[in-house]
């Protein structure tokens, strides 16, 4: 069979064929590492393959019981935050160049034990600092869908990677929508799980109240089939939730009709690009033709999440960036004295993102400032949390766009931080209220750019999410289109 | 809300983390923006409303006092810009007297 019908199948396809025999895991990741040669040097969504040690793991598959891993000879990538050994993870940051970690995250454990191999470690914005993939220090990621635009952020590496069919699947993390808002812009479907839900061990924290690890897929049903391996309590975290796991596919392709959702009408005023506009009142209509029962609903501190999510996450941030000076790991910066050791490492260390977030974080956490800022913004954040219980009194499920426009031209915002945070105003909510949402394809623009609908589903209600979009993914083939300009 | 560049300097300080005089003078700027359009917050009374540090309630979890396997120390030391036998290794801390 010829290589590239390996590349294009979801997760899902792929393992069956594995385990029917009609090809073998050497034969899988070799097709993909051989699109990785072809294609990365464009797109840079990975920033290290591993090529032996990728194709040994699939050798090594063939005298495993291929019954048994849900995952078998399935090839993998994996954001570049998400330590794992023999890999370089770098975070998109020259204070990590090097970085190799001396254990893997429980994510990856759980991927490889269910039969995965991991082919390398995708591009991200610096600490996942942004939603255009453009501040990691290897450079920018470009979008599979139009080269001269962003793919998103901060996991863009991870989505563009998945549009273009250099992994099976990726798993990205988000923190106010860098596994969402990058899945819209390339059109693959992203999941950010319930807070909790799935293991942070091994994650490189950015803000550890906000976030989570989550599959980046073809479909929703990869989306559901990875949930199952990953999800789940871990020793080793001790936010993860101790909340069973349940059949996450059993809920595919059931009848959605009568289901109730809500619309949230703070999601459908001003600066909502007309053609997302456009995708998502038929998107709608695809969804009432379900049997879908609509609900005019209201969020109504909605306008308050980006300034509360900028004082909270920064503020973490920088407490959690604090653990990189030089000493143990990452670059440092030969000095004098140990106090400019520190000063001088991070000074030339971090790019000018993360200085900026370390600067705005730690002035919100400073004495006289505290109470003004980070104290009434976890007030705020407690309103915004109740906004999403009382919708879910009366709705299964939220629906929205997940990002207002489309995916923006490279270069376009990077000196203008305020309008890039402003590209998260639709997932952040998500992360401040610890809830599950879920992005997938449902749309284009005339000019071919992808558009994303967010499902968001009260906490650990993921199975709402599986069912409501593997229905409108069976109704709708927006997820099969492949970009143009990574065709070979 | 005024983000001087003083203020830069002396948060600077507190987060140990050199900045260029240009750094500093770019952050005050878009700083100032920044905060500016988060003091939209306090446009929210909020008085009576209690804090939300975890989107999900949490408690504290306790796990048995065992010994467990933990990482091996040249693993752990694997990573280390310079180290000196099972020790990270930085510049003198304290003159000799």
């Amino acid at each position: 069979m010829p290589d590239e019908s390996l590349t294009s199948h979801p997760a899902h396809a792929l393992t069956n064929l594995l385990r029917r025999g009609k090809c073998s895991p050497l034969q899988a990741t070799t097709a993909y590492l051989d699109r990785i040669q072809a294609l990365n040097p464009k797109l840079q969504a990975l920033i290290s393959v591993d090529e032996e040690r990728a194709k040994n793991r699939a050798s090594a598959l063939l005298r495993a019981d291929a019954e048994r891993l849900p995952l078998y000879g399935v090839p993998v990538i994996v954001k570049a935050n998400i330590c794992t050994e023999g890999f370089e993870a770098n975070c998109g940051s020259n204070i990590l160049s090097g970085f190799h970690p001396p254990y893997h995250a429980t994510v990856v454990e759980r991927l490889e034990r269910a039969g995965a191999v991991v082919l390398g470690m995708a591009n991200m914005d610096e600490f996942a600092f942004g939603s255009s993939c453009e501040t990691s220090c290897k450079g920018p990621t470009r979008n599979p869908w139009d080269l001269d635009r962003i793919p998103g952020g901060s996991s863009g590496g991870s989505a563009a990677a998945i549009a273009a069919d250099l992994g099976a699947a990726a798993l990205g993390s988000d923190t106010g929508g860098s596994i969402r808002q990058p899945a819209a812009m390339c059109s693959v479907v992203g999941l950010k799980p319930t807070y909790g839900r799935v293991s942070r061990y091994g994650l490189i924290a950015f803000a550890s109240s906000l976030d989570q690890i989550g599959p980046l897929t073809k479909d929703v049903e990869d989306s559901a089939l990875f949930m199952e391996v990953i999800a789940g309590l871990d020793s080793h975290d001790s936010t993860s939730a101790d909340v069973k796991v349940p059949t996450y596919r059993a809920a595919l392709r059931r009848p959605i009709g009568g289901m109730t959702v809500g619309v949230p009408k703070e999601y459908f005023i001003g600066g909502l690009d007309p053609e997302v506009e456009r995708a998502m009142k038929q998107a709608l209509a695809a969804l009432k033709g379900l049997g879908v029962q609509f609900k005019d609903v209201s969020l109504p501190h909605t306008e308050y999440a980006v300034p509360t999510y900028y004082i909270a996450a920064t503020a973490e941030a920088s407490s959690n960036l604090a653990r990189f000076d030089g000493v143990r790991y990452g670059r440092r910066v030969p000095s004098g004295n140990l106090q400019e050791m520190f000063e001088n490492t991070r000074g030339e260390g971090f790019g000018a993102e993360a200085k900026r977030r370390i600067i705005l974080g730690t002035y919100v956490l400073s004495r006289g400032y505290y109470d003004a800022y980070y104290a009434k913004a976890l007030k705020v954040r407690t309103l915004i949390r109740q906004d999403f219980e009382k919708v879910f009194e009366t709705c299964r499920a939220i629906v929205t766009p997940t990002a207002p426009t489309p995916a923006f031209r490279l270069g376009e915002k990077l000196d203008d931080p305020l309008s890039m945070y402003l590209s998260d105003i639709f997932t952040i909510s998500v992360n401040l209220a610890g809830v599950p949402a879920l992005s997938l394809p449902c749309g284009f623009t005339q000019a071919g750019l992808p558009i994303g609908m967010q499902l968001i589903a009260p906490a650990f209600g993921e199975e709402t999410l599986f069912h409501l979009g593997s229905a409108y993914e069976q109704a709708t083939d927006w997820h099969l289109r492949k970009p143009a300009a990574v065709a070979s | 809300m005024a983000f001087e560049e003083s203020e830069v300097r002396y948060v600077a300080a507190l987060a140990r983390l050199s900045l260029t005089d240009e750094e500093i003078h770019r952050f005050s700027t878009q700083l100032k923006q920044i905060l500016s359009y988060v003091d939209k917050l306090n446009q929210l009374k909020t008085d009576d409303i209690s804090p939300t540090s975890h989107g999900i309630p949490m408690q504290n979890v306790f796990r048995k006092d065992e010994v467990i396997p933990s990482l091996d120390v040249e693993k752990a030391l694997s990573n280390a810009p310079a180290r000196e036998g099972p020790f990270f290794l930085v510049p003198r801390v304290i003159e000799d007297a």
